[in-house]
Formats: C-alpha cells, sequence, structure tokens
C-alpha cells in the first residue's frame, strides 16, 4: 500500500478521491456509464482513475483524459453518493491538471480558452457575436445556408447551427426597476452571460415575476459572467477573474437575495464560496420560498418538468420548480420518464462530445415523444438548447420553456382577464 | 498493454473476432479501474474485460480462454465486498453489464426471465405496476446485478421473511468450464436428482457462468408497518432483538444502526431523520393482512418498551418509510466519510448471542484504538461490524487487519459462521479453516474439480489451497477430472 502515499501532486484533490469507498451505488445514475457499461466511463471508475494519477501509478495523457472530457459533469454521482464525494470538485481538479499538462492538444484548449475568455467572458464581445447570430438567423441567410447545404462543408459550425434556438431581442432592463403593488423586498438579479443574448424574454419574463409578486429588482450593470463554462473546462484561472468582477459589481447589503435563473451559474456562484455565494437563489428556489401570489390567467396545458442537472445534483433543488408551475390555474404537470437524466448539454460539452450528446439527446426526445407534453419546462439555458435543437430535429409539436416563461405567460394573461 | 504475450495478442484478437461480443477493453488506462470490486484491499489486472451481449458469446469466450490456457472472471456491477470480481493478475474479466434485458415477465406463475446483468432495483421497479416484487434485497440493490446476486447468495434486509437469493431462483442457465451451456432447475420449482441449482446459487462465480435465470417474483403484502424504535443502550437494542423474534412475531426485516452509523447516515444525501442521541436504533418492519400486522405491531412496541426503548415510532406515510430504508441502505456508502477507507465486516451469530457478541467485539476495537460502526441484519444474527481507517498508516492497517480476525474469531467462538451474504472471495478464502478442517474442505475441492478440473474459472477464491496432502494427491491441484 506504499505506493498509496506517493506524490499526490497536482491540482487533483488527492484527499477528496480518498472519499469515495469505491460502493458503486453511483453507477446506474451514471449516464456515461449507463451508455457504455465501461468502469473507466463510470464515476467510481474516474475518481479511481484521479486516484491513479496522483499515485502516479497512471499516466493522464490519453485515456484519463478522455475520459474527463468524456464526464458530463452532471453530477448525477453525487446525489447518489452515499459517501458525500465531491465529484464536481474533484473533476474541476481533475481538468485542470489536463490543461496544466497540456495533456488534450494544445491548440483545442487554447481555441477552447480563447472563446470562452475572450467571448463568453466578455460582455461586449459577446453582444456583437449574438448580434450577429440574430441578424443571420432574421436575414434568411440561414434558412439559405441550410437549404444549400453549405453548412455540412463545416461541420462545427452545422453542429452551432443546429444548437441555436430561435434568438429573442436582447434584455436590457434598467438599472432598478420598482416593485409592483405591496413591496415586500429587495433582489438582485444576475442575469448571466448567455442568458440576455440568446434567451432575452426568459430574463424579462424573471424580472417581471418578481417585480409582480412585490420585489424591487437591482440589476447591476457591471456584472458578467459567474465563470461556471471556464471552471469546468479546467480553466480555473479564467473563472476566478470572472468571480473577481461580479464580486465588485454586487452589493453586499441591503438585498435578500441574488436571484439566478440559469441553474448551471447559481450552482456554480453558490459553490465558489466566496461573499457573494451565501446570498444566491435560483430563481425557482426564491420564489417557492418566499411564496408567490398565484396567478389568476389559465394556461390549458400539459408540461412536462426536465430536471436541470445543476439544479437537481448541484443544489439539490427538485420540488420548487414544479411547485411553481402548479400553482398556474389550467397547468397538468406530466411526469417525464428519466427527468432526473442528463440531456447532454451539460455547459460546452454538446459542441465537444457530440457522440454521446446526441445519445443523450435522443433519450430525452423519445421520453418525450412517449409522453407528449404541450411544453418542456426547463431551468438552464444549456438545456433549454439541448432539447429545444432535439425537438426541432424531431419536429415534436413541444414547446420548450423556461418554468419562469410559463409564469410570465400565466401573469400576463391576468391583465387580459382584469380589462 | 505494451509488453503482452503474444498469446495474449493473439487471444484478445481472437475474443474481438466473437460476434455477440459488445466490446474488448486492453488498454492500460481501460482496465485500471476495474483492479478491484467493492473489497478494495487487494487487487489484480486483467488482461482484458469483454462484455458479451448472448450466452452464445459466452461459450467462445469460455472456449478462446480454454484454448489459450487463460482463467477468467465474471464480473456483474463490482459491488462484491470479498473480491470475488478482483481479477486474477493476467485473466480475462467477462463483465455481464450489457446482458441486461428482462426477457419475460409471467404474472401468472409469478416468474421473471432475467439475464445476468439486471440492476436488482430495476427489476422490482419494472413488475411494480403489476403489485409484484423481487424479494432478495441487498442494500447494494440500486446497482449489483441478479448474476451478482447469484453467485453470491445474497440477502438484505427482508431476508429474515423471504430468505435470501437461493428460495427465489428457480432455474440457471450456466456456461460450464466446458463451454458447454446447461439448465440447472426449473421453472416451476420441482427438482428430481441432484439440487444442482442449489450448488450453483452461492458458487462465486468458480463453477461457471450464469447467463440466463428465471427468478421468483412476489406479490407486494396487503399492509406494510415501518417502526423505529431508538435505544439508549446499544445491548439493549440486541436483546430486543431476541424479545421479539421470541414472541412469536417474524418481521419482514429487523434491522440495528448504531449511533455511529446513524450519525454518518443522517450526514450525507440519504439523511433519513434517525433521531442522533440514540446509541442503537431498530428499524422494524411488519407486513402481511392488515388485521395481523396491527396485533404484531403492538407486539413488537410492548417487547421494545420493555427492553427500556426510549421512542417507539411508525412510519406516517409511504415517503417516510422509503426515507428510513434509503437512509439504511446507504449506511455503508455512507461511512465513508468517517475516514479515507473502510472495511465492511461481515459475520453471522445465533441471534440469542448477539448482546454478548456485540459487547465483546466493541471492546476489543476500543482496545485497539479502531473505530468502529455497526450496522446488523439483527434478526438473522448477521453483523456487519465496519472499521473506518485509514490505510496509508500501515500500522493502523496492521491493526484493522487483526480486528478483522478477532471479529471472525469471536464469531465463530459464538457458534457462528464467516460470512452471512458478502461471501468468501479472497478476502476470506484463508479464513475458511478457522471454520472447517482439512476433511470438511476437501469435498468442496471434489465439486470445484467436478465442474472446474482445469481450475480456469475465478480460481483461487473461496476455498483454500491445500495444505500437506497436495503434493501427494493431483486432484488437489485441480488437474484431476472426478466423474459423476
Ligand atoms: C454498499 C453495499 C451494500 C451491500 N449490501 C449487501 C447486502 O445487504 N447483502 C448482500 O448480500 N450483499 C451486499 N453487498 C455486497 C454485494 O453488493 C453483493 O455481493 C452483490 O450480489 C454483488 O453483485 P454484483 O453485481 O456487484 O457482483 P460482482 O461484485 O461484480 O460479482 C460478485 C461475484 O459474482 C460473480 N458473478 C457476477 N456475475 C456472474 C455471472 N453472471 N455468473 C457467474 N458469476 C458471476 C463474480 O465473479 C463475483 O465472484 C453490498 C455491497 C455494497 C457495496
Ligand atoms: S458527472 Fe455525470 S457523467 Fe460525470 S461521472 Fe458523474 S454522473 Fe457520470
Ligand atoms: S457512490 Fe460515492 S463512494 Fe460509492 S463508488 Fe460512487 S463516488 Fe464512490
Amino acid at each position: 500500500m506504499s505506493d498509496a502515499t506517493a506524490g499526490a501532486s497536482g491540482l487533483i484533490d488527492y484527499e477528496a478521491t480518498l472519499d469515495c469507498v469505491h460502493c458503486g451505488l453511483c453507477l446506474p445514475s451514471c449516464p456515461t456509464y449507463q451508455e457504455t457499461g465501461r468502469e473507466s466511463s463510470s464515476p467510481r471508475g474516474r475518481i479511481y482513475l484521479m486516484r491513479g494519477v496522483a499515485e502516479q501509478r497512471l499516466p493522464l495523457e490519453g485515456l484519463v483524459a478522455e475520459e474527463m472530457q468524456l464526464c458530463l459533469g452532471c453530477r448525477a454521482c453525487e446525489s447518489a453518493c452515499p459517501a458525500g464525494v465531491r465529484y464536481g470538485h474533484l473533476l474541476e481538479g481533475a481538468r485542470a491538471e489536463i490543461d496544466a499538462r497540456g495533456a488534450r492538444g494544445r491548440l483545442r484548449r487554447l481555441s477552447e480558452r480563447f472563446l470562452l475568455r475572450n467571448l463568453v467572458g466578455r460582455r461586449g464581445s459577446l453582444r456583437g457575436f449574438v448580434a450577429g447570430l440574430r441578424l443571420y438567423q432574421r436575414s434568411r441567410l440561414q434558412a439559405f445556408m441550410r437549404k444549400s447545404r453549405l453548412l455540412w462543408l463545416l461541420p462545427p459550425l452545422a453542429r452551432a447551427d443546429a444548437l441555436l434556438p430561435r434568438i429573442s431581442s436582447p434584455h436590457r432592463p434598467p438599472a432598478v426597476v420598482p416593485a409592483l403593488g405591496r413591496r415586500r423586498g429587495r433582489v438582485a438579479f444576475f442575469s448571466g452571460c448567455l442568458m440576455p443574448e440568446l434567451f432575452g424574454a426568459t430574463n424579462a419574463a424573471t424580472v417581471e415575476v418578481l417585480v409582480r409578486n412585490g420585489f424591487e429588482v437591482v440589476v447591476p450593470e457591471k456584472q458578467g459572467c459567474c465563470g461556471a463554462l471556464q471552471a469546468h473546462c479546467g480553466d480555473l484561472r479564467g473563472a476566478e477573474r470572472l468571480r473577481e468582477r461580479n464580486r465588485l459589481a454586487f452589493p453586499s447589503e441591503g438585498i435578500d437575495a441574488i436571484v439566478v435563473n440559469s441553474a448551471g451559474c447559481s450552482a456554480s456562484l453558490k459553490e465558489c464560496g466566496d461573499s457573494l455565494s451565501g446570498a444566491v437563489r435560483d430563481i425557482a428556489e426564491f420564489l417557492a420560498d418566499v411564496g408567490i401570489e398565484p396567478p389568476r390567467g389559465r394556461l390549458e396545458l400539459r408540461v412536462a418538468y426536465d430536471d436541470p442537472c445543476h439544479l437537481l445534483h448541484g443544489q439539490r433543488i427538485a420540488d420548487a420548480p414544479r411547485a411553481l408551475m402548479r400553482q398556474i390555474p389550467g397547468v397538468e404537470l406530466v411526469d417525464l420518464p428519466g427527468h432526473s437524466d442528463c440531456c447532454g448539454a451539460a455547459g460546452i460539452y454538446n459542441l465537444t462530445q457530440r457522440r454521446m450528446a446526441s445519445r443523450l439527446q435522443d433519450r430525452k426526445i423519445e421520453a418525450l415523444r412517449r409522453t407528449r407534453p404541450d411544453v418542456l419546462a426547463t431551468g438552464n439555458p444549456g438545456c433549454l438548447m439541448q432539447i429545444a435543437a432535439g425537438v426541432r430535429r424531431a419536429r415534436l409539436p413541444v414547446e420548450v420553456l423556461h418554468p419562469i416563461d410559463l409564469l410570465a405567460r400565466a401573469y400576463a394573461k391576468e391583465s387580459q382577464l382584469d380589462f | 498493454m505494451a509488453e503482452q504475450l503474444p498469446r495474449a495478442v493473439e487471444l484478445v484478437r481472437r475474443l474481438r473476432s466473437i460476434r455477440e461480443v459488445a466490446e474488448v477493453l486492453d488498454g492500460e488506462g481501460e482496465l485500471f479501474p476495474y483492479e478491484a470490486d467493492a473489497f478494495t484491499l487487494l487487487r489484480g489486472r486483467a488482461l482484458a474485460v469483454v462484455f458479451p451481449l448472448s450466452a452464445r458469446a459466452v461459450q467462445e469466450i469460455v472456449l478462446a480462454c480454454n484454448a489459450a490456457g487463460t482463467s477468467y472472471v465474471a464480473r456483474g456491477a463490482g459491488t462484491g465486498l470479498s473480491g470475488g470480481a478482483t481479477p486474477v493478475d493476467g485473466c480475462v474479466l467477462i463483465e455481464f453489464s450489457r446482458m441486461n434485458r428482462v426477457l419475460e415477465i409471467d404474472v401468472t406463475n409469478r416468474t421473471a426471465v432475467v439475464e445476468p446483468g439486471v440492476i436488482n432495483a430495476d427489476l422490482s421497479e419494472m413488475v411494480a405496476p403489476l403489485g409484484l416484487h423481487y424479494a432478495p434485497d441487498p442494500s447494494s440493490q440500486s446497482a449489483c446485478t441478479i448474476g451478482g446476486n447469484i453467485a453470491e447468495n445474497s440477502g438484505g434486509p427482508h431476508t429474515l421473511k423471504y430468505g435470501t437469493t437461493s428460495p427465489h431462483v428457480l432455474e440457471i442457465e450456466v456456461v460450464l468450464p466446458d463451454a458447454t451451456l446447461v439448465k440447472l432447475g426449473r421453472r416451476d420449482g420441482h427438482c428430481a436428482g441432484y439440487d444442482l441449482r442449489g450448488l450453483f446459487v452461492g458458487s462465486e462465480g468458480t463453477l461457471g457462468l450464469v447467463t440466463c435465470a428465471t427468478v421468483r417474483l412476489v406479490p407486494d403484502p396487503e399492509t406494510v408497518c415501518t417502526l423505529l424504535a431508538s435505544f439508549s443502550s446499544l445491548v439493549g437494542a440486541c436483546e430486543a432483538v431476541a424479545g421479539i423474534i421470541a414472541s412469536g412475531v417474524l418481521p419482514a426485516a429487523l434491522e440495528l444502526l448504531d449511533d455511529r452509523t446513524i450519525e454518518a447516515v443522517e450526514a450525507s444525501v440519504y439523511a433519513a431523520g434517525y433521531p442522533r442521541d440514540a446509541r442503537a436504533v431498530l428499524l422494524i418492519e411488519l407486513d402481511g393482512a392488515a388485521q395481523g400486522v396491527a396485533e404484531e405491531r403492538e407486539c413488537v412496541e410492548r417487547v421494545c418498551r420493555e427492553r427500556q426503548a426510549i421512542d417507539v415510532r411508525a412510519a406516517v406515510d409511504e415517503a417516510e418509510r422509503a426515507a428510513l430504508w434509503r437512509g439504511r441502505k446507504g449506511a455503508f456508502g455512507a461511512m465513508g466519510r468517517l475516514a479515507p477507507d473502510l472495511y465492511v465486516h461481515d459475520a453471522v451469530v445465533p441471534r440469542t448471542r448477539l448482546p454478548e457478541v456485540v459487547a465483546e467485539i466493541n471492546e476489543a476495537a476500543a482496545r485497539r484504538g479502531l473505530r468502529l460502526a455497526n450496522i446488523l441484519h439483527a434478526g438473522d444474527g448477521n453483523l456487519h461490524p465496519n472499521i473506518s481507517f485509514d490505510r496509508r498508516d500501515a500500522n493502523q492497517l496492521q491493526r484493522v487487519r487483526e480486528m478483522g480476525e478477532e471479529i471472525l474469531r469471536i464469531c465463530i467462538e459464538a457458534g457462528g459462521v464467516l460470512s452471512g451474504e458478502h461471501g468468501i472471495g479472497i478476502e476470506k478464502r484463508d479464513y475458511m479453516r478457522m471454520l472447517f478442517d482439512e476433511c470438511d474442505l476437501e469435498p468442496m475441492r471434489w465439486v470445484h474439480d467436478a465442474f472446474d478440473p482445469e481450475d480456469r474459472c475465478n480460481p483461487g477464491k473461496l476455498i483454500p489451497t491445500p495444505r500437506a496432502c497436495a503434493e501427494s494427491n493431483p486432484r488437489h491441484r485441480g488437474y484431476a477430472k472426478v466423474e459423476f
């Protein structure tokens, strides 16, 4: 056993790997294990690989690096793990170690990092880029590219194209939005990097619902990306820079919570354990806690809810979004088989691990085909894009929405009732 | 692997050419996590891992191994706790995780035909809408496979009333070490001649490979009542166990968890609401017709109170009942958070001896400065003393090993046996001599050699290598074929 004490070097948190007792209870919850049946593609196996690398019994290059990339980071394994293994944390360390040792192909790593740091991480450039995309969609260039099959000459572009939702107008709220009716409190809204650009309507809905329920909403201008995508790819330093910017942007006093409508961001913000973490609440969690005024507008819809991994496994939030939607008159919640399994979006996974991502997407679509809801609701931009892309491809008559979109719709209908 | 022998390369090539084999892994990294099952103190390195999809493929794999003179080891989910699925160096590991179809469900006869890789809990979940379930419920049921359960004759909390795996397995299809495919037992449960099915269940993968099984499904009981009784002393809780059984009540399950276990569970994702201030709790499940359950509940509550229970309460709804059981089933894993390593022990004593045995084991652990947590399938007298430790501390590791032997010694002296349900594997192989002398072991070797004369099927497990007479009797080296 002496080898076990050997160099616990590098960025892999060796001590944390020892929390794993190798019991295997996590195996069935892991999508990549379900698909492959390989121990090395399972949580237990990946932790064992990390341990092997830290103990210098195994090279990092090759299979270990590949398995760390194939992992979705969905953390379903954490929800199943009785030993409390912090898998997400371990994975970040392993990926950082891979990057540090250049074990993943320099070019690929650098281009990924460049994109994440400079495009997603910087508001200005992201805005410009999305504005370009919006133009692309609306100018019929998209239709032309798709029809002419020119896209298939450029597979990465084709993939990104297939994922793109119909981009709504960007959401640029004022710095402070006053509460409607009786004022119950004051919250800061974390608007995210992709959300305001790609899902402007959902951000608008979020602010509306908060305001409608008596909360004044402040939207700090200087905020930016939470750094989750960077951290998941092993760029811990890039992530830290973004977090620092947010610490400066958000007020530390005078607010009840920092409300976030993207599950990936709320998970990441809560976990980094800095001065903001304690105040962060996912929108569904926050609203279910403080209680909403049930909307009076009716939506006659069968709604299936799909748990975003970062909400369910990352934050253990399962009931709140369901409870909120149940308060909408007319909405019937139906159970989606496999609702707790990853859809394959997983940050930028659907761009980097296409085969596995589309296998998981197929499973979701199959479940939707069997359930036939009117709406698929899920609270994370990556999942919204991934599932919507699958729905489009399968031509299913299912609308893909954030739960908060539904709430906002129900409130909007209410005002029609009044007049 | 880099320096493979030509013969090994040839074997891997042949395995890859088998039609119904999904995949053959032989890369260093791919093989690495297969070094051990859930018993991690010993490990071995396989030559390759092969994923068959049919019985036919399994036969061809065995033929290929025989031709190459290579041994092979079956593996289900690798949740075994005695090293049963740990590879012998250079062997072929036959992984059944992808032979996982439920082939048939017969509601009238209450049976299911399954492939060995079906996950135990999946089968129960699948037949739940029919009001049926698969009764053997090891705590690992959410992950472990029916094939592994058959090989280990696994038990679970409900074994007390419903029995271990064996009575629930009617017929099995098996690939023998000479690659023939046979059926053992009968679907209707009747059997004439030697009960080879019975022999096979619990043989830890040393007699052949299960490729299909017909298992019994059990109707869900009319009522279920789950009680949680807390005690301020461990011995008091053990006495209550004996008292309950003596009262004539046969609970469906009767489990004991001590304070260390409670502490770990309550800190985990499986937190169940067990009282943190109790020294021990009993989880008691009663099932059957409503009237009978009500009477039994009264009786059990009375016995617990007579033994100084601090509190006895019943789960109010299905959600609470499920939470109480999830906590129990996550208990082993939850102990992982107490220290880097965990040694899960398994032994059985007559349940009347439980109070003294548990006390003695705890004292022995305290003497060695070890941290012990107890989980018991108390109704069966099955103990799981679990030791948390750090293997990087050589001295501690030594004490843990000694403690393991001491636990077995205490149990055997009290009239018990080596293993309740986790099997012998490599972990306890050499301890078999604490229970059996060479004369007792001899017939076991005959049986083994009759099935596996070349000693290629999971070699080195279960039966200790013979001592003195090994040279004089070729049978002992595993090369003589015994006819029957
Ligand atoms: C947290 C935890 C809790 C547990 N609780 C219990 C419990 O309550 N009760 C209990 O009895 N056990 C328990 N166990 C032990 C273990 O889960 C059981 O022994 C289980 O039956 C092993 O199943 P597996 O699929 O993981 O098999 P593996 O560990 O993969 O293999 C076990 C043995 O079966 C053999 N085998 C596997 N498949 C086949 C096949 N198709 N044909 C022939 N041989 C085969 C292997 O060679 C090996 O010897 C627990 C383990 C853990 C980690
Ligand atoms: S994070 Fe998801 S994909 Fe990765 S090991 Fe855990 S369950 Fe599997
Ligand atoms: S459930 Fe947790 S402790 Fe068990 S193998 Fe998986 S990660 Fe390790």
